[in-house]
Formats: C-alpha cells, structure tokens, sequence
C-alpha cells in the first residue's frame, strides 16, 4: 500500500501506518526544520572562503547547498550546528558562534 | 486436476535441493552448517551445471546470510537461504528484521539441537527458539513434505495479506539423509504454481523511492507490531488457501495440522517432525488392539493454530503433548505451555500429560509412543498418577 | 517375503557401509517397493563404528527411529565383532552376513549365542580379484540381496549393470570388474 507520508502523523490510527513502516516518498527530512534544536552556529567568513567545496559532502545534515559548482550561504533551517565543516575548512573561513542565531 | 507424478527416491535434503531448482529463487545467500550443508551444496551444483541461475552468495557467517537476505528481498529479489542449530541462533537479530520490516524471505532449516552439550542431531530447540521472531514456521514429517512445503512457501510469504518470512523445518538426519520414497512434480506445475514474483514495492525500482526499516519512533513502533501481528494471524487462512490449490494440482492435501484416526480417539498424541509418522504407527499397533488412539501431527506452528487445535482434542479423553525440545522454565517444552492454554481459553477441560522426547537425536520409538498412550489410559481408567514433562527414553 | 523387512549394517566411517544402504534401497525401489535408506552419525570420524539401516516394504513405511529388531545383520567389517553386539536384537528366523575370510564355525564363538543363519562371504578376496582394490561394499551390497531376497536376481544384475553403466560413463574399464563383483558375491553365499 503506497500511503502518503504527510498525512501520518502520531495521532494516525495503527491501520493506517504502511507495512514495517516503509516510507514511500524521498526526502521527507526536508519537512522537518532540524535547524532549531542548535545551540551553536556556524558562520562563513566569505573573505577567506576559496570554494574548495570540501566542506559540502562531510556535513551529515546536506545544509551547505552548491550551485553552479560553488557553496552557497548554509541551510540554517536544517543545519544542527556539530561543527564538522568548521574542523575540516583548511582556510580557517568558518567559525561557530555561540547560539541558534548565525 | 492433478499433474503428473515423477516417482523418486531421494533424502530430505535432496528433496528441498530439487524444490530449489524447480522454484529457482533469484537469490540465495547461505553459510555451511551441519546437517543443511548438503542443501547449499547441491544448489551449488546445480548452477555450476547450468541447470540454475540463482545467485549464489557465500557468505562469512549465518549472520550475513540472513542480512544479505533482507538486502536482497528488499531490493526486490525472491530470495531464500538454508540453516541448522547454531546458524540459525547467529541468525537471530536478523530473522526479527526480516519479519518487522514484512520481507518474504524462505529459510530451509533441517532441525538441530542448539548446544550444549555440543551435538549434531536432530531436536526442535533451533526452530521453537525463534518461535517468537516473526517467522512463520511449517514442519514437516517426512522428505514429501519438506518438498511439497518448500513450494507452498514462497505464495504464502509473498501473499500481500501476508508479507511475513517463512521457515520451512525438516527433522535433520531423521528426514534430511534418509533416502525415501517421493513423488516429484515436473518443472513447470512447480514454476507456474509459485509464479514470477512481482513484489508490489521494492528498492531497485527507479521513480518509486522506498525506505525499508526506518527507525521508528514509540509513537509508531508498536502500531508497526500490531500489523505484523495481523498479519500472523491472516497468514493462517493463506496457507489453507495455498494448500487447497496445491492439494488440487499435486493430489496431496495439507491443513494446519494432520489428524490421524482421531475422529472416534480417547486418546490423542500432539506431535510435530518425523516421529509424528512413529506415532501413527503405533496408532495402528494400538488400534488393532481395540485401542480408541490417534494422532495429531502439528504442520504449522506458527501461526498458532489454538483454536482449531483445542475444537480437534474437545473429544477425547486426554491428550499426549510431545515437546522436542526443553523451554528450562520447570514446565517441559513451548507445546506443553502453549496447548493447555489454548484448551483453557476454549474452556476444553480435558487431560493433559507433557513430555519430553528426542533431544539431541534420542530415537523415539513405537514402543515409546505406545508407553505412553498407555500412560494417558492408566490416568483416565485408573485414577493413576501420571508424571509431568517426563524426559521419554532417559536413563534412569 | 513379509511385508516389512528390516536391516541393520554395521561398517566403519569411510568403508561405505552407508552407500551400501543406500545402494540396497536404490535397488528395491526400482522394483516398486517403499524404502528407506539412512546412517546413524555419530562421531564423524573415518574408522569409527557406524550404522546404517534399511526397510524395505510392500506398504507405505511412516515409522522414523532406528533398528532394534532387524531381521538381517550386515558386517562390513569383521573387526567390528569384538567391539559392537552385532547380533543384538537380531530375529533368529533371519540372518547375519559378515565379510571374512573365515569360515563360520570359526566366526560363531564371537556372535553371543546367535541361533540364526550364519552367511560368511570373503568380500575383500572378490574385490580384490575383480576390482584389484578392498572395495567390499559391493559384494556386501550383492551377499544381502542373495540372503534377503529383497529383490530377484536378474532385475538385481540388470539394475546394477544400469546403474554402474551411469555411474562409470567415463570409466567404463571398471564397469566389468564390478559386475563381477556382484555375480561372484551372489553366487558364493546362494
């Protein structure tokens, strides 16, 4: 039974819920704003930034869009703050500031 | 109708090795383990003459057997795998998986003790062990019945009521290196009976994107188990279905359990596996004797056929349940604890005695089974006191 | 024949006395009769003691536990005299075949008081003249139908003769040598 993603929620009945929870549509995670439970922020120093792109494939939470062969501003609605593209810029051109707000 | 029967002699595991070339699954991940080994080596065989285009994957461990499994059912293969004992018991977490995330996956197992002590032969501890995995579990008597219940497995599992894992279980040494009689089908009643499988999601299928066995929060995971629990309990009306129409094609009929010379019995023997057919030979000693005695050979075990197992004892006087296999809770084997309460719920108050037979390959034998009706009519005739969860055949 | 005929084979891991039970239940199916061929495993080691069993019947055979009662005993190797109770259990109204070069006087001193027919066949002499080897598994195969009777002689012969031919397409030189085997065995204990 291919059900629609969106219209279960927690208050759907058990006969409603697909076989072993299979998920029938891609990427879902963008519903949900993750970006909101940060505590701390990263945010670029676009002086230093070279367009390296090595910060893009390590961050877990795809919140550093490319476009045209170049890195975007973040995506601050999903990114969670772990710092992991901040430890692998060689050009020291992120920093993480402290709270939700970049 | 009924096909054309080829009359063979061939071992259990021979048998089930003949199903798998006819039925010819796109997968089989499997682990070498005594006594199934012979299975995976024959299909082995088989494709390296041409005569089958599984694909065969070794694997380190039984482990990565049933993981490889799940990956290929998902991805949208008919997929299969064989096992014994202690591959079975490595297989554990993964045949839970296999289940919750409702993969139609066949596992072969030719039943094994589970050590210790460390033993090859044949007891039911493997497969009562997962009774609580999800899987749907179907024995089988003889080499016939592991044949006929390998090919009646795939429409169930694949059956969209169902979508559950099936095990079919053969009594390991008993049936899987006996050399018997059976009657084989030709290839292509097997193939057109099982069919081509179009499962209705699967991974590999471009534009329609599924996640299988996503992590599912409390909100959602005991919703997920109470549909897989419907689906337990609608596969029991599937396998009648299944085997109605096998019994039309092959002429060979199946229920969910056998009752033999029980309709008039006082006293009936609850049995699964290869000495089922011990039993009813005893039934027949007996019966010349005068004895009322009959046999009820348990096919499916899971599902639990409680109700209908409770209707078919409502009659007698006291009925034998006969565990392969010890549960260590002081209250003998899964049958013994599972059949009284079903009688109860059905409020059958009848006589019931458990016992223990055939761990680790102790024959059970005519004898033994006429030992023992004799126990259930001293009980009932004469008030006898009849010891509980007795081990059949110790040394004493 | 009485409809169910029992047999027990006592041999040594790696000797063949499973594939000589098998063999036997192979031939008495393509006569129509149920069978059942199986070993008991115990260790599985080359040398050690095993046991294999064979009924053979008129009618469907449902019972699934081993042999206590046989009415025939084979002894694939002589050795086994001293350390397995070959005779145990075994009907006086029917027999015990045993490979050895002796004679059965000389061989009943080591069979507990058995009142039945003894055969004496030197399996491993008619091997070894036919098939320049010690296979003693077929000439055993052959001394059994002789004494058991489980199947007539030329459907045996023809039946064997198919087989061998199937078993040895690329081999055929050791075809004749087997044949032999088999007739030399049959008549010797007829």
């Amino acid at each position: 039974m291919r059900t629609d993603a969106t219209k279960i929620n927690e208050r759907s009945p058990y006969t409603d819920l697909t076989e072993g929870l299979q998920m029938f549509s891609a990427g879902t995670a963008k519903n949900f704003n993750t970006g909101e439970w940060r505590t701390n922020t990263p945010v670029m120093d676009w002086t230093k930034c070279r367009q390296c792109l090595l910060c893009c494939p390590v961050c877990p939470d795809s919140s550093i869009p490319v476009k045209d062969g170049k890195r975007l501003e973040f995506d601050y609605d999903h990114c969670k703050g772990c710092g992991i593209c901040v430890k692998v810029c060689p050009f020291d051109a992120i920093i993480m500031k402290e709270g939700i707000e970049p | 109708m009924s096909v054309k029967a080829i009359k063979e002699r061939m071992s259990g595991n021979e048998a089930v090795s003949y199903a798998i070339r006819q039925v010819a699954p796109e997968v089989m991940p499997a682990f070498p383990i005594t006594p199934s080994t012979e299975i995976p080596q024959m299909v082995s065989t088989y494709i390296a003459n041409g005569e089958l285009d599984t694909e065969f994957i070794p694997v380190e461990s039984e482990h990565s057997a049933m993981s490889a499994a799940i990956g290929a059912e998902a991805a949208g293969a008919r997929t299969m795998t064989a096992t014994s004992s202690a591959g079975l018991a490595l297989m554990w977490e993964e045949l839970l998986l296999a289940a919750s995330n409702r993969l139609p996956i066949v596992l072969t197992l030719v039943n094994r003790t589970l050590s210790g002590p460390i033993n090859i032969n044949c007891d039911h501890s493997d497969g009562m062990g997962a009774r609580d995995t999800g899987w749907i579990q179907i024995y089988a008597e003889n080499n016939q019945e592991a044949y006929d219940n390998y090919i009646q497995a795939f429409p169930i599992a694949e059956d969209p009521r169902v979508h559950l894992p099936v095990m079919i279980c053969q009594d390991g040494f008993i049936t899987s290196h006996a050399v018997e009689n059976i009657e084989l089908m030709e290839d292509e009643p097997v193939k057109d009976f099982v069919g081509t499988y179009t499962p209705e999601e699967f991974m590999l299928n471009p534009g329609r994107p599924v996640s299988v066995g996503p992590y599912s929060v409390s909100n959602y995971a005991m919703e997920a188990k109470k549909l897989q629990e419907e689906a337990m309990e609608r596969s029991k009306a599937v396998i009648l279905e299944v085997a109605k129409k096998f019994g039309e094609m092959s002429g060979r009929e199946y229920g969910l359990f056998e009752e033999y010379r029980t309709e008039d019995a006082d006293y009936i023997m609850v049995i699964m596996g290869s000495a089922a057919g011990t039993a009813k030979t005893a039934v027949d000693e007996l019966r010349d004797q005068g004895w009322k005695v009959g046999v009820l050979k348990l096919r499916v075990f899971r599902p639990f056929p409680e109700k209908e197992i409770a209707e078919a004892l409502k009659n007698c006087k006291a009925a034998a349940i006969m565990d392969r296999c010890e549960s260590y809770n002081g209250n003998g084997g899964p049958l013994s604890s599972e059949i009284p309460a079903g009688l109860y719920r059905s409020k059958v108050m009848i006589e019931t005695v458990s016992y223990v037979y055939g761990l680790a390959g102790r024959d059970f034998r005519v004898e033994d089974a006429a030992g023992i009706f004799r126990d259930l009519r001293d009980l009932v005739e004469n008030g006898k006191e009849v010891e509980q969860f007795k081990y059949i055949g110790l040394r004493v | 024949m009485k409809n169910t005929v029992e047999i027990r084979w006592h041999g040594r891991g790696g000797q063949g006395a499973k594939t000589a039970a098998l063999l036997l239940a192979d031939v008495a199916f393509k006569t129509g009769q149920n069978v059942q061929g199986f070993p008991e495993y115990g260790p599985e080691r080359m040398g050690a003691p095993i046991t294999a069993f064979n009924r053979i019947s008129k009618e469907k055979i449902r019972v699934h536990s081993n042999i206590y009662e046989p009415d025939y005993v084979v002894v694939v190797d002589e050795t086994l005299l001293h350390s397995v109770n070959v005779t145990d259990g075994l009907k006086e109204e029917g027999a015990i075949i045993i490979n050895t070069p002796r004679s059965k006087e000389e061989v009943l001193p080591q069979l507990n008081g058995y009142k039945g027919r003894v055969v004496t066949i030197d399996a491993r002499a008619i091997s070894e003249q036919t098939l320049g080897k010690n296979f003693p598994n077929t000439p055993m195969l052959a001394a059994t139908v002789a004494v058991t009777k489980v199947l007539e002689r030329d459907q045996f012969i023809n039946d064997m003769r198919a087989s061998f031919e199937h078993k040895f397409a690329k081999k055929p030189e050791v075809i004749d040598g087997n044949m032999k085997a088999l007739e030399m065995a049959y008549e010797a204990v007829s």
